[in-house]
């Protein structure tokens, strides 16, 4: 049993654990304390100073995110040596900041600002010395404005601890601190892999997702140009925490229909693809384990986990399937098949896709996702964030709006697809599909539960025919990095290995609304597997508009068109 | 291609360095908390930390390189530019100050050509300003190396640095 300690906040007496911190207790007891630097899943630094409360007998003011709590404890949250130190906290780090908070990406979504609000300050009374320092924009997905940067240090800790990628730390002394890569270099030569999980953690604009948002509306308004666009699984359950309503809503009509209100002139979902891609994945595992093909097999759908591997694990990217992202199928798809169908030179359609990811914005940038010879196959990504700027700018009222069904063909999808927006999801959509192809008979129950869940790494052993196949999951790319040290250490007997780069699989994405824990992560799963439950048709291998394609226009799944336009391939990346 | 050009990375300084660095690294590894005196160590075989001796000590020990250079940029004590053979400290504390250090620096980065905190060329100089070296009684004073060289005047300057190589 957790042994507890009794505490007295504010004069309310209550029992906490005794490995809890004085912000844990002050919390439990229903009162508020702004914080900076704390994220209640990263490693508490105690480095902003704003959350400080007095405790009796304590010498002075104790920052209540790394102080541990004892028995008997006294503490008080609202005096007003309290309140004059968090004012003075914030207005020194005022002192250093921009004072361009109209213009600023992060205007009224702002850690900082809201807590300089909430404590009612109207004038800051220091002035001097203002760090400069050059803005880093030479990749496709972020952009980091270190005069924004509050030194909170969260986006070390996530990159380091949730992603064991490393790409961030304190460099340099004093007023010249500044948070960098290694030597100093812009993301585009640092070991990044675009996940955007700092941007999802930096609580002001520091860290922010590249606007793609000027190029769309350019698009839209161009009478010329047919623009299409896709929208990923993980957002219809979180676009609406950025429009007003509570995490885990299922916002998908009302999404489609504001995305036709906005000027999209058809309106498309990356499910259909992500159906396609088990199709591809599934049959490319099937040759694989009937081949002796490299295995396991590893998906590939997630960029920030591709990237990863590229960068940090060159030496097993023969792992990876070839099939690429439900995102790039569809943009591949989109200026070929559909263009043909529609009979729009693929050089008139301009692509969009509406994804939880900044990692995508580079994915589709890549030089070899172009198989027309006519651009880019996606021409732009916006996250989830930005399509909430775009509906809010054009005054659209999304409590209001009536929900709007996606158009045909390539808006037909089943649950399979859906589920690519949570952790196991991948891999649960494969099995379905691989358990049924390769018996040829139907399986009596398409839940497959051992793949689902929060546990970082997940395992599970499925019959398949005669074959136990022996399948793992892993989300966050520290997680993903204890499988990739398994198979390099020749530990790991899997078949199949499903990886995504963010906490909770895409819907925990880094182009997510603010702010994404644990809680709203499950609910938004929650409303995932829902949407799973309501499809009439939930494996890919049943998606009529699927089988539609391969009939009438791919011919069967790795076939030779089947390669050209939905496989890719991998090089090693050399980056810090 | 010779047998020198394959043999890979010396971390941007000669084969004899590289052994040595591997030395240090060897003697190192898997101790924990050992970047620091690992650091000092490179930076005494090399004169300062290049990119490439940073590479490799976080190979060597698993640690990020992000967090050695953070170390590295932290303490005023790691260089990570070449250095000069000779370092120039020019003192500008107060009783350096009120006795015209200010001319002294100005002379100094005349000659030299360079900006207090930078390296000639030809690396024969680094130029730096310190706050005091404990030698009040001699103000305005300089060290290079180890010698002192005080009571100065702007018109000492040429002769002073001629004296090193």
């Amino acid at each position: 049993m957790m042994e507890m300690v009794n505490v007295i906040i504010d004069g309310q007496r209550l029992e906490v654990p005794k490995t809890a911190t004085v912000l844990e207790a002050v919390n439990k007891a229903g009162i508020k304390i702004p914080t900076l630097c704390y994220h209640p899943e990263l490693r508490p630094e105690g480095a902003c100073r704003v959350c400080v409360v007095e405790v009796e007998g304590a010498r002075s003011l104790v920052a209540s995110c790394v102080y541990p709590v004892n028995e008997g404890m006294v503490v008080k949250t609202n005096t007003a040596a309290v309140r004059e130190a968090r004012r003075m906290v914030v207005e020194l780090l005022l002192a250093n900041h921009p004072k361009d908070c109209f213009t600023c990406a992060r205007n009224l979504n702002c850690e900082l600002q809201t807590i300089a609000a909430d404590l009612g300050l109207r004038d800051i009374r220091f002035e001097g010395a203002r760090k400069s320092i050059p803005i880093d924009n030479n990749n496709p997905s972020l952009v980091r404005e270190q005069e924004k940067c509050i030194l909170c240090g969260r986006c070390i800790r996530a990159c380091s601890e949730r992603q064991g990628v490393h790409v961030y730390s304190f460099v340099h002394r004093g007023f010249n601190t500044n948070v960098a890569p290694a030597f100093e270099v812009g993301l585009d030569k640092a070991p990044c892999t675009y996940c955007g999980q700092c941007a999802a953690v930096c609580p002001t604009a520091a860290i922010v997702e590249k606007d793609d948002t000027k190029g769309v509306w350019a698009a839209i308004s161009d009478p010329n140009k047919h623009v299409v666009v896709q929208t990923a699984p993980a957002v219809r359950v979180a676009l609406g925490e950025a429009l007003g309503m509570g995490p885990g809503s299922i916002v998908t009509g009302k999404m489609v229909a504001a995305l036709r209100d906005l000027g999209f002139d058809k309106v498309f979902d990356t499910d259909f693809t992500a159906d396609l891609t088990i199709l591809e994945e599934g049959h490319e595992f099937i040759n694989r384990l009937n081949n002796r093909g490299k295995l396991p097999m590893i998906t590939s759908c997630s960029p920030g986990w591709v990237n990863f591997i590229e960068i940090m694990y060159p030496d097993l990217l023969e792992h990876l399937s070839t099939a690429k992202s439900p995102q790039q199928m569809f943009g591949a798809l989109a200026k070929t098949y559909y263009a043909e169908k529609c009979g729009i030179k693929p050089e008139n359609i301009v692509s969009v896709a509406v994804m939880p990811c900044t990692a995508k914005k580079a994915e589709a940038a890549r030089e070899e996702m172009d198989s027309t010879g006519t651009g880019q196959d996606v021409d732009f990504v916006i996250t989830t964030r930005e399509l909430a700027r775009m509906i809010k700018e054009a005054g659209i009222d999304f409590n209001r709006i009536q929900a709007e069904e996606y158009d045909a063909p390539l808006g037909i999808s089943t649950g399979a697809g859906v589920i690519f927006g949570a952790t196991g999801g991948v891999m649960e959509a494969a099995l379905r599909t691989v358990a049924e192809v390769v018996t040829g008979k139907e399986l009596e129950c398409i839940d497959f539960h051992a793949v689902r869940g929060m546990n970082g790494v997940k395992e599970a052993e499925v019959p398949v025919g005669d074959l136990t196949v022996k399948v793992a999951v892993a989300h966050t790319l520290a997680n993903a990095r204890i499988l990739m040290d398994k198979i390099r250490s020749g530990q790991a007997d899997y078949h199949f290995i499903e990886v995504m780069a963010c906490p909770g699989g895409c819907i925990g994405g880094g182009g997510q609304p603010y702010s994404t824990c644990g809680d709203i992560r499950q609910k938004r799963i929650n409303s995932i597997y829902e949407c799973d439950q309501c499809s009439s048709l939930r494996k890919s291998h049943q998606n009529p508009a699927i089988n539609e394609l391969y009939d009438t226009w791919l011919g069967k799944p790795n076939g030779e068109k089947a390669h050209h336009l939905l496989h890719t391939h991998y090089h090693p990346q050399k980056r810090g | 291609m010779s047998k020198e050009q394959t043999n890979q990375c010396c971390c941007g300084g000669s084969k004899e360095q590289f052994t040595e660095l591997d030395k240090v690294l060897a003697k190192y590894e898997g101790q924990k908390g050992a970047l620091i005196p690992v650091l000092q160590e490179a930076q005494h075989i090399y004169g300062y930390l290049s990119q490439e001796v940073i590479t490799r000590v976080g190979e060597k020990l698993a640690i990020p390189t992000s967090q050695i250079y953070g170390v590295a940029t932290f303490y005023s004590q790691f260089h990570l530019k070449p250095r000069g053979r000779n370092i120039v400290r020019v003192c500008q504390g107060t009783a350096c100050h009120v006795r015209g250090a200010k001319a002294i620096l100005a002379a100094l980065e005349d000659n030299l050509k360079i900006s207090a905190g930078g390296t000639t060329p030809d690396l024969k100089f680094t130029l730096e300003t310190v706050a005091c070296i404990g030698a009040c009684g001699l103000a305005p004073v300089l060290m290079v190396n180890d010698d002192t060289h005080g009571r100065l005047t702007p018109e000492a300057i040429p002769g002073i640095l001629a004296k090193y190589e």
